[in-house]
Parts: C-alpha cells; sequence; structure tokens
C-alpha cells in the first residue's frame, strides 16, 4: 500500500514537474508600445525601445543582476511584441485592444503621449490588461478615476514642474517674477500649471511675466524669445521636448535669453549630449525624475549605463530608464504573483494584486507604488545645472528632493496639493 | 513704446519672411497647374536635410564658413530640381485629365511616402547645422538681441519674390507661363509646350520648398515629421492670399506674421489659432482670398 502510495505521489510529481517544465517552455507575451516614428520616435521612442530590447535579452539570458536575475519572468522566456504609438488615439486603441485581443500579449509597458494613455487606461479596464504605462506623465490618469489593472511604475509630471520649483526655491531664495514657454496641448499646459503653482506656493510675491503658449511642433520662436527677453523674467520655465526643445535652445542661446534668465528645461535631458556646446552654462536641466545623468549611484545604475552603451554606443536618456524600470516592475510583480500561486502562470488580477503597493527598485533608485491605491509609483526627483568641462557636458550642483516634497500624499490630488502649498503628510 | 513697436514689427516681418518663402512655391504650383501639392511639406523637409548633409560636409572639410549659404542654396536647388522633375514626369503627368481631387490624393500619399523615404535615408535621429545661423553674429536694437540670420531670411524673401515677378512679368517664359494660368487649352492651341511648362513650374515650385527648408535648418533641429506644420501653414497663407497669387501670398504672409507677433507680444494665448482666425476672417469677407485671379466663364 505504502509503495502504492509512494508511486503515486512520484508520479504525481513528476507530472507537477513536467507540467513547470512545459509551463516554463511557453513564452511570456510581452506587448512594448512607444514611438518608432513621428517627432516623438528620437528623443523618446527610439531609446525607449532600445532599452525594452535590452532588458528583454538580459532577462532572457539570466544575466541580469539580483533581483531580476531570474530567465525570463519567472523561469518563461519573453518575446517582445512591439508596436508604434504614433498615430490618432483611436489607431492607438485600436492598436492596443489587438495586442490583448489577437495577439494575446501577457502583459503590456507602453505609452509616452498623455493623450494616449488616457485613450487606453479605460480600454485596459475593460479588456482585464494589466498595463504599466512608462512615461506619460498627466496625473489625471488615475487621480480621476480609480483603476485596477494599469500601473504607473514613475512619478507623474507634477515631480517634475515642483521639483524644478523647489530646486530654484534652493538655489535662488528671492524671485520676484517668472514666465515661461510651454507647448499648448495637455502636457505643455499641465506643466506650466503645476510650475506657476508651486513657484506662488515657494514665492508668495513673485509674479508672472508671460506664458508662452505655442503650437506643439511650431519650430520658430523668435517672437516668444522676443516676449520672454522683454519680460525680463528672472526665471524661464519650459516643458519643451524633442525638436521644439531642441530649436528653442538653438535660437535662444545666440540671443543670450540665458545670460538675463535661470532657464529651467524640464525636459532637458534628451537634448543636453546632441547639443552639449550649445546649452549654456548653468543651465537648470531636468530628467523627469532620478534619470539618466541625475540618476543615483548604485550597482543597478551602473550594470545599466554600461549594457545600454555598450550596446548601442550612447548612454540612456530618462525615456531608456523610464523603460527599463517599467519593465523591471512588471517582472518584479509578475514572479510576486507566480509564487504567490503556487508557481503557476499568474493570471492578470493575481499580477495587478502582486503590483500593487510593491516597492522595487532599478537603475534610477527606489521606487514605490503608493499613490491611487497602490497604482501611482512615486520616487525622489532631481535637478542641476549644465557645465561644458573639456568640450564634454556634465551636471553641477545637483539637488534631490525626495518623493513627499515632490508628489502628493495619498487621497489627495495635485491640483489640490499644490493649491494647499504643498505640505507632506 | 517705440521698442515695443519695433519689436513686434522685428518678428513679425521675420515670421513673414519664413511663411512667404513656405508658402510661395505652393501657389505657384497651384497657379499654373491648378494642384493643391500637399507634398509640399515633404520638399520642404528634403530641402533641410538635403542642407543638413551638404552644410555637415561643408564644416567637415573645413571649407570657408562665408559659402554656408551657397551650399544652402545649392542643396535646396538639387532637391527641388532632382525629384521635382522626377515626380511630375513619372508621377502627375499621367493624372492631369483626372479630377482634381484625384491629384490631391495622389500628392498626399506621396507625402507619406516621401516621409517615410526621408527616414529610410537619414535615419530618425535629429541633424543640427547651426553654424550659418550662428556665423553672422547678431544685432540690436535697443536693449533686444536679433540674429543676423533674421537679416538674411528677409533679402531671401525679398529676392525671391522679385526673382517671380521679374519672370513672370519681364521674360518670355514667363509671359507663357502667364498664358497656361489663364488658360491651359488655348496656351496649347497657341503652341505654347504645356507639358514642359508644367515640368519646370513644378520644379521651380519644389525648389522654392527646398530654399525654405534649407535656410530654416540652420535654426532648427531638422528631425522627421518637420514638413507637416509647414504644409498646414502653407495652405492657411495660400488660401487667405488667393490661390495661385504671388502678391497674394506675401501679402498674406506680412499680415499673418504681423497679427502672430501683436498677440505673442500683447495676448499670448491667443497665438495657436491666429494664423486661422486671420484666414477665417479674410475668407469671411473674400471668399476666394485676398488677391484671388479672375476666371473667365466658359461656355
Amino acid at each position: 500500500m505504502k509503495l502504492t502510495k509512494a508511486l503515486v505521489a512520484g508520479l504525481m510529481s513528476g507530472l507537477a514537474l513536467t507540467s513547470a517544465h512545459a509551463q516554463n517552455e511557453e513564452p511570456i507575451n510581452l506587448g512594448v508600445v512607444t514611438f518608432l516614428s513621428g517627432p516623438a520616435a528620437s528623443p523618446f521612442g527610439v531609446p525607449a525601445r532600445n532599452a525594452a530590447e535590452l532588458m528583454i535579452q538580459e532577462f532572457n539570458a539570466g544575466k541580469a543582476p539580483a533581483p531580476y536575475n531570474n530567465k525570463g519572468f519567472g523561469g518563461s522566456p519573453i518575446k517582445m511584441t512591439i508596436i508604434d504609438e504614433a498615430g490618432s488615439s483611436t489607431s492607438v486603441v485600436t492598436e492596443f485592444r489587438n495586442l490583448v485581443q489577437r495577439d494575446k500579449v501577457d502583459l503590456i509597458v507602453g505609452y509616452i503621449s498623455s493623450g494616449n494613455c488616457l485613450a487606453i487606461a479605460p480600454v485596459a479596464e475593460e479588456l482585464k490588461a494589466v498595463t504599466f504605462l512608462f512615461d506619460c506623465g498627466t496625473p489625471r490618469i488615475f487621480e480621476e478615476s480609480a483603476k485596477n489593472y494599469v500601473f504607473r511604475a514613475v512619478n507623474h509630471a507634477t515631480a517634475d514642474s515642483v521639483g524644478a520649483a523647489r530646486y530654484l526655491k534652493a538655489q535662488k531664495p528671492n524671485v520676484k517674477n517668472f514666465g515661461g514657454i510651454n507647448q499648448n496641448y495637455a502636457w505643455g499646459q499641465d506643466s506650466w500649471k503645476d510650475f506657476s503653482g508651486a513657484m506662488q506656493v515657494l514665492y508668495p510675491q513673485s509674479t508672472v511675466t508671460t506664458s508662452q503658449m505655442p503650437k506643439l511642433f511650431a519650430g520658430q520662436y523668435s517672437g516668444e524669445i522676443s516676449a520672454l527677453m522683454a519680460s525680463r523674467s528672472e526665471v524661464v520655465h519650459t516643458s519643451f521636448w524633442g525638436g521644439d526643445l531642441e530649436a528653442f535652445i538653438l535660437q535662444s542661446a545666440p540671443r543670450g535669453l540665458y545670460k538675463n534668465s535661470d532657464v529651467v528645461l524640464v525636459a532637458g535631458e534628451t537634448a543636453m549630449y546632441r547639443l552639449a556646446n550649445r546649452i549654456p552654462d548653468g543651465t537648470i536641466i531636468g530628467a523627469r525624475g532620478p534619470y539618466g545623468v541625475l540618476a543615483p549611484q548604485s550597482a543597478l545604475n551602473t550594470w545599466f549605463r554600461e549594457k545600454f552603451t555598450d550596446r548601442y554606443n550612447v548612454p540612456p536618456n530618462y525615456t531608456a530608464y523610464q523603460m527599463a524600470h517599467s519593465i523591471m516592475a512588471a517582472k518584479l510583480g509578475y514572479e510576486k504573483a507566480m509564487a504567490a500561486n503556487g508557481g503557476k502562470k499568474p493570471n492578470p488580477d493575481q499580477i495587478a494584486a502582486a503590483v500593487r503597493g510593491m516597492e522595487y527598485e532599478g537603475p534610477g533608485g527606489v521606487h514605490k507604488f503608493a499613490l491611487s491605491n497602490g497604482h501611482q509609483a512615486v520616487s525622489e526627483t532631481a535637478y542641476g545645472r549644465t557645465k561644458l568641462v573639456n568640450g564634454e557636458m556634465t551636471i553641477v550642483d545637483v539637488m534631490r528632493f525626495p518623493a513627499e516634497q515632490v508628489m502628493p500624499p495619498v487621497g489627495v490630488k495635485s491640483t489640490d496639493w499644490i493649491a494647499g502649498g504643498m505640505k507632506s503628510k | 513704446m517705440i521698442d515695443q513697436i519695433l519689436m513686434v514689427l522685428i518678428d513679425g516681418i521675420n515670421y513673414s519672411a519664413w511663411l512667404f518663402l513656405a508658402a510661395v512655391g505652393l501657389t505657384l504650383i497651384y497657379g499654373v497647374m491648378k494642384i493643391v501639392n500637399v507634398a509640399h511639406g515633404s520638399f520642404y523637409a528634403l530641402g533641410a536635410y538635403m542642407a543638413a548633409s551638404v552644410v555637415g560636409a561643408w564644416v567637415t572639410l573645413d571649407y570657408p564658413p562665408y559659402l554656408y549659404y551657397l551650399a544652402l542654396f545649392a542643396a535646396a536647388l538639387i532637391s527641388g530640381f532632382t525629384v521635382g522633375p522626377l515626380v511630375e514626369r513619372v508621377l502627375l503627368r499621367y493624372q492631369y485629365e483626372k479630377d482634381e481631387v484625384v491629384i490631391l490624393l495622389i500628392t498626399y500619399a506621396l507625402f507619406l511616402v516621401m516621409e517615410d523615404v526621408i527616414k529610410l535615408i537619414w535615419g530618425v535621429n535629429p541633424y543640427f547645422i547651426v553654424e550659418p545661423y550662428a556665423y553672422l553674429g547678431n544685432f540690436s536694437v535697443g536693449e533686444m538681441t536679433y540674429p543676423n540670420y533674421y537679416i538674411l531670411m528677409f533679402g531671401l524673401a525679398i529676392t525671391v519674390g522679385l526673382a517671380l515677378t521679374f519672370v513672370l512679368k519681364k521674360t518670355h517664359f514667363g509671359r507663357m507661363l502667364v498664358s497656361v494660368i489663364h488658360d491651359r487649352e488655348i496656351s496649347a492651341a497657341m503652341g505654347i509646350d504645356v507639358g514642359k511648362i508644367f515640368v519646370v513650374t513644378f520644379s521651380v515650385g519644389c525648389a522654392l520648398a527646398g530654399i525654405a527648408g534649407a535656410f530654416t535648418a540652420p535654426t532648427i533641429s531638422v528631425s522627421p515629421g518637420l514638413g507637416v506644420e509647414v504644409i498646414v501653414l502653407s495652405f492657411a497663407v495660400v488660401v487667405t492670399g488667393g490661390l495661385g497669387s504671388l502678391p497674394g501670398v506675401a501679402l498674406a504672409a506680412i499680415i499673418m506674421g504681423l497679427v502672430r507677433a501683436f498677440c505673442i507680444h500683447y495676448i499670448p494665448h491667443l497665438e495657436l489659432f491666429v494664423i486661422f482666425g486671420v484666414m477665417a476672417l479674410v475668407l469671411a469677407f473674400r471668399p476666394r482670398g485676398l488677391f484671388s485671379l479672375a476666371e473667365a466663364r466658359k461656355i
């Protein structure tokens, strides 16, 4: 009888092992969505795609440092399905549905445009597709309605604007006036609203000189630069990115805008290498978080920078970091859910439950899914000033601000938090 | 106060010059060929990319910097006079008998194809050729500093405008062109080689778009998608001025440039739609634009 029981037990465990092995052979299909064409491809989309390819290669080879040293996702190899984010919101939503329903992806990491994030979030909820938004900044995703399957592994845009204002306050205690130039769409308007709100909290006597809102991809800023120079603003804020940012730098630097104003380039990190000798010393540069040159020193950061630079011959910019962070969070969440499910492939509800409130470390330091019922991650942010040393762009006077100083506390909307004086609980 | 007025004038004229250069090729092609060339933005982008390559090589080879501008001009001509005739001969000349909407759709398809071809050749990373912009230095008006490159762009717009006027009014070819503008069939019956006029006009129109792109390249990041904004603005200028009218384009560019500069300095939040606001206002009172050409009624 005992022998029979032992045989049955042996047979069952053998079957379980075979089943687990077979399951591990089945790849995890990871959908990656980023701009591969259009103006956002070069500064954001392509570096993000490169980071995704690098992370998947390293994970599949089992060569990433701990705690990312398991092969693939929980032993299963990762298969990437990559989609171009370019196109109308309607086509982006259609492609999202295709990824989930036709391609049967297990997880999705993607989206740079805030408009696209707002469009796909309700669809992800409807389809119960676990989705990590990797770059888009709008706080509205989680502040307007609760989500069950959508996550963001990095700070939202409020941290960028409040961080910039806090950096200025630390560096320049008395600012009497400030102006701004931002693209006239959701990102530019939200950035300016948060920045001007934060400035008026930190410098209650300050006034707004001018707020220029040119069209996205306008390219010609001669008039706006004149208006900013004529306004004699002590501080000029811009959340420009990509070609618009580069054109603004090329057109404004020779005219001397930076001589009389402290210019804050919130997303300046993506342009700092390309335009190293065109960005005047002392320009305040942000990387939308502790990423790129502003990433903290750590073994994970060294590993990521070296691997990325070896493979692509350029250092990773902040979108590459954000993509790496999002895939790392997805991997940890998946493996946590798998462990909780007895080593079996987890379902979307189990993955979402595992990610909710999770803390993880990436090349940009420790992040925690702390806000919006554990769906929105928070981390410190950092700013610094440019300095050209022997023809190489460097960042000096770097200051870091902990998450509670730049992101609202649990249950408080960003705009209310800024208007209420940006107090941390 | 005078400083403020001067500021609006300088910024307005600078933008007007750019608008005129960007739009003049489009109106020339429409005037002669009755083609709304949606691929105009791609020819602008092609000029910018060609300029990036030529000036990039110029700088690398350490050629004299004062000849940058010749290199920019050459780049524009190369792009316009190679791709322009090719497109007209291979693609468009078989379509002239078809409806204008069909040709519009063909040029739209061409626009999409050219965007991808440009990406295929130059990639997605941006190019910077700031040297011609920086080389000229600055001038000051009051406490405001402006790049001398503004003067170059203004001079270029004036030169292009005068040269086109001269060709149209004072040369044999120009008179033939005006004849074709007014009536293609009668012109052909009078012995004018309309096919030749078409290929030359299309190439010149493309080269003009290339000139605008090439001379704008030193002030921007030459990157994918830069032709999209140009085609939208060019249409606004051309429609406001009156399709096919050279003085119309010039006047529309001046009005739009000055109104936009005024808004930037005094009502910045109106800037987004001010150009289209001017267009709507003009079309409300003059539906065929400021200088619409009189058309004979054919029986």
